[in-house]
């Protein structure tokens, strides 16, 4: 045999990356659309909150733990390390670049649900480096937890602190587990799915059922949904929407008002 | 050969010990006859026909292809329905439709998965009842 | 040539055992960190990247600073640069590993790390990273030791050596590049929205990494005979210098748009950084530290006399060091963070179990470092002088830079 050390180490080389680009034939989703389907297209889901009457009427405790239940959210003090898909936030804080001085009390001391926004253009799927999360076609920004590496990218674009890490086990914060929804494993982000598994059902997001009527849910882009005809009628803005994000949720002021 | 003899000696030692699961079946007692996968559950003793959503044979070697398809298309695809070759329709879900049969995970899943030393990590998030 | 690091004086020996300790330390707590989540560091929902990406951010800028080498030798055939440039390439392989390396620390879910690969994403820059840290991180390996390896031989480099030098130019640009762009793409932290990130970042990365080059050539030259140019250590300072001036000047051009502009969202970072903003400045006292050492640092630097003498060059060189370190490091990236998406600050401070996992990483950079740099002293002292070859060592090759391991 006349083969040369140096032959041999060529020929075992290119054996080596010819067994690699079998290897990676093996990929388990091969075949699968590396971008979501999802979704009926033409939809674009999102809410308008009457901030006025969710003060009035909602009890967001109740949204909070039917929300909980449903997807069994963890219930951790730590606010460091707290799971969050909807909750309240002053509406100073969650409009703090509106900054307006002479707002009426009524507003000004309200208190607003805030939760993922479901953006038109959501920055945490343009800098997912997996694609774990993407966007579906009636506007759904969604979660692949069997693919997230837990990196926080998305924690660091979003402009809206809707997401949260899985900081340690989720299990050890669950009282009660609803065999329905899968729980989730540590390392992993996760934040409001608009209720997609309910959607897909044609039933309606749990925190708009249980809002009392105070937060309202439907397809932006029928001019005859509920969500667009309150839209019309009354002055709304949107959390942060001068970053081109395109948020889903409005928030409508008719407190102003009455009030005035 | 420089040191000739000890490498040979250490040479015969390392495929002793290397082809040790061989000397196993070779010369010791019977080889492992297999797992032991029992289908004994409520829900299959009630079909008049058992039939899983694909031939047992496809299932026994592919199960875990199907059910990483089923998590695409669930998850990212929003299709959520199967069509079986027989043309009958099942929900693409692990907790609902496979474990609504196969409720015996020990005599099922794990029999198999423990025999070939696989460690799945699947109901750390589903099937949240057994937990 | 790997023999090369397995013998050496008895301090070698010492440095590779401290640092084989402080590895040993650093998987344990990193196995805690795997088995308890990233609960385990000073991280929270609100500071969602601490020191771990602060410590990579930090270090791709010393891997870039390569081409502050390369760029005069292989361009410009500047001969001076002949004997640091390699010295310059094992820098980057280490830097470039050790980022990586704080990289995976990091990830909730490290062993889904290949998914990046898996599920190609052109439009993470996260994804491009990626491309360009493991192009760097081969390219500098390769030409390294293949010109290592001629040189023992006698030979000249082989050609196409030159050209991947050539390619590893843009290539380091790159990756500070798309270091940056993985910051200044992000809308909603203010601090992070700034076209002159990518600037700002090389400018801070071509004063570190070549201020690092210097101070490991001159402890090369200490402990191992290696021989280095006066004229090149004297041109390096220069372009620590004038990089780390670039670098405050572009700083200043940002404190001048956020305050003259008078627009809240960018004033409240570097009013948080630099006097503390409602209640809260733990960084404070490091940034104003960080801006001491920076005066210090370009002083030194600038005046002949003080430049040309290592009793204050080494000094100085170590200021602009740490000034980055810290102003990169610690105030760019938590800085970012403050104020929340709520106009609230939440602070950040780092984890017992978290700060050995650091301890560790720089472990395993520094161990790479030494044994690179064993390797390139021993050839050069064998070509020089055989009889030297085994008193030659490194050892000290990372004695000096022990510090930043520890902060």
């Amino acid at each position: 045999m006349a083969m040369k050390r140096r032959d041999f180490l060529i020929v075992g080389a290119a054996l080596g990356a010819a067994g690699l680009g079998a290897l990676s034939g093996c990929s388990p989703t091969e075949g699968a659309p590396a971008r979501a389907e999802g979704g009926t297209p033409g939809r674009h889901w999102g809410f308008v909150v009457d901030v006025e009457k969710f003060n009035r009427v909602a009890d967001m405790d109740k949204i909070r733990s039917v929300c909980a239940q449903a997807y069994n959210i963890p219930s951790i003090d730590d606010p460091k390390e707290e799971i969050k898909w909807i909750w309240e936030e002053p509406f100073e804080d969650s409009f703090a670049d509106m900054d307006e001085a002479y707002l009426p009390d009524a507003v000004k001391e309200s208190g607003v649900p805030v939760l993922c926004n479901h953006c038109e253009e959501p920055p945490c799927v343009r800098v997912c480096p997996t694609q774990a999360t993407f966007k579906r076609k009636d506007g759904i920004v969604e979660m692949d937890y069997h693919r997230c590496i837990g990196c926080r990218f998305c924690m660091a674009a979003c402009p809206y602190g809707a997401r949260s890490l899985n900081f340690s086990d989720p299990a050890k914060h669950l009282d009660h587990v609803n065999p329905d929804f899968p729980t989730r494993t540590r390392g992993v982000v996760e934040k409001c799915t608009l209720c997609s598994d309910r959607i897909d059902r044609g039933e309606a997001p749990l925190c708009a059922e249980a809002s009392n009527g105070s937060i309202l849910f439907g397809d932006l882009n029928d001019p005859d949904s509920d969500v667009r005809r309150a839209l019309a009628q009354s002055f709304s803005i949107r959390r942060r929407a001068s970053l081109g994000t395109g948020p889903s949720v409005y928030y409508v002021l008719k407190g102003v008002e009455e009030h005035a | 050969m420089y040191k000739g003899k000890r490498i040979v000696a250490f040479a015969v030692v390392f495929c002793a010990v290397v082809l040790m699961p061989f000397w196993a079946n070779a010369f010791g007692a019977s080889a492992s006859s297999g797992p032991e996968v029992s289908t004994d559950t409520p829900a299959i003793n009630q079909m008049d026909e058992k039939q899983c959503v694909a031939q047992t044979e496809y299932m026994k070697s592919s199960h875990m292809q199907m059910l990483d398809q089923w998590r695409t298309d669930v998850v990212r695809n929003g299709s959520r329905e199967y069509t079986s070759d027989s043309g009958q329709v099942y929900e693409k879900s692990l907790d609902g439709t496979c474990l609504g049969c196969h409720s015996n995970k020990e005599e099922f899943c794990d029999a198999c998965h423990d025999y070939a030393g696989v460690d799945l990590y699947c109901w750390d998030c589903h099937d949240g009842s057994a937990s | 040539m790997l023999e090369k690091a397995l013998h050496g004086s008895k301090g070698y020996y010492v440095w590779i055992a401290v640092l084989l300790l402080a590895i040993a330390v650093g998987v344990a707590a990193y196995a805690n960190q795997l088995m308890n989540g990233l609960t385990l560091t000073g991280m929270s929902r609100d500071v969602s990247w601490g020191l771990y990406i602060a410590q990579f951010v930090f270090l791709v800028g010393v891997a870039a600073s390569g081409v502050m080498v390369a760029i005069p030798f292989y361009l410009h055939h500047y001969q001076s640069y002949g004997k640091i440039v390699i010295i310059g390439e094992f820098m980057a392989v280490a830097a470039v590993l050790t980022a990586v390396l704080f990289v995976v620390v990091d990830l909730g879910q490290p062993m889904r790390v290949l998914n990046v690969i898996l599920f190609p994403t052109p439009n993470s820059m996260l994804f491009w990273d990626m491309c360009v840290l493991s192009s760097y991180l081969i390219v500098n390996l390769v030409i390294g030791w293949t010109v290592l390896g001629a040189e023992k031989k006698g030979f000249p480099p082989p050609k196409w050596t030159h050209v991947l030098s050539l390619i590893a130019i843009p290539l380091a640009v790159g990756i500070h590049t798309v270091t940056a762009f993985l910051f200044s793409g992000l809308a909603g932290h203010d601090y992070w929205l700034t076209a002159i990130m990518a600037a700002r970042f090389l400018a801070s990365a071509f004063a570190a990494g070549p201020a690092l080059l210097v101070v490991l050539c001159l402890i090369l030259k200490k402990t191992a005979g290696f021989d280095v140019p006066r004229k090149a250590l004297d041109s390096l300072a220069k372009t620590v210098c004038y990089a780390m001036i670039a670098n405050v000047f572009f700083f200043l051009l940002e404190v001048f748009t956020a305050f003259y502009s008078n627009v809240p969202g960018h004033k409240a970072p570097l009013e948080y950084l630099f006097v503390g903003l409602d209640g809260h400045g733990q960084l404070v006292p490091f940034m104003w530290v960080a801006t001491a050492l920076a005066a210090i640092g370009i002083f030194l630097l600038l005046v002949p006399k003080f430049r040309h003498n290592y009793k204050t060059l080494v000094p100085a060189l170590m200021a602009v060091f740490f000034a980055c370190m810290i102003d990169k490091g610690l105030g760019l990236v938590l800085g970012g963070f403050v104020p929340n998406t709520f106009e609230q600050v939440v602070e950040y401070a780092p984890n017992i179990n978290e700060v050995l996992v650091i301890l560790g990483v720089y472990g395993i950079g520094f161990l790479v470092l030494t044994v690179l740099c064993k390797v390139a002293v021993g050839v050069r002292a064998k070509e020089i002088a055989p009889a030297r070859e085994h008193g030659a060592d490194g050892d000290a090759a990372a004695a000096a830079c022990e510090e930043p391991a520890a902060s």
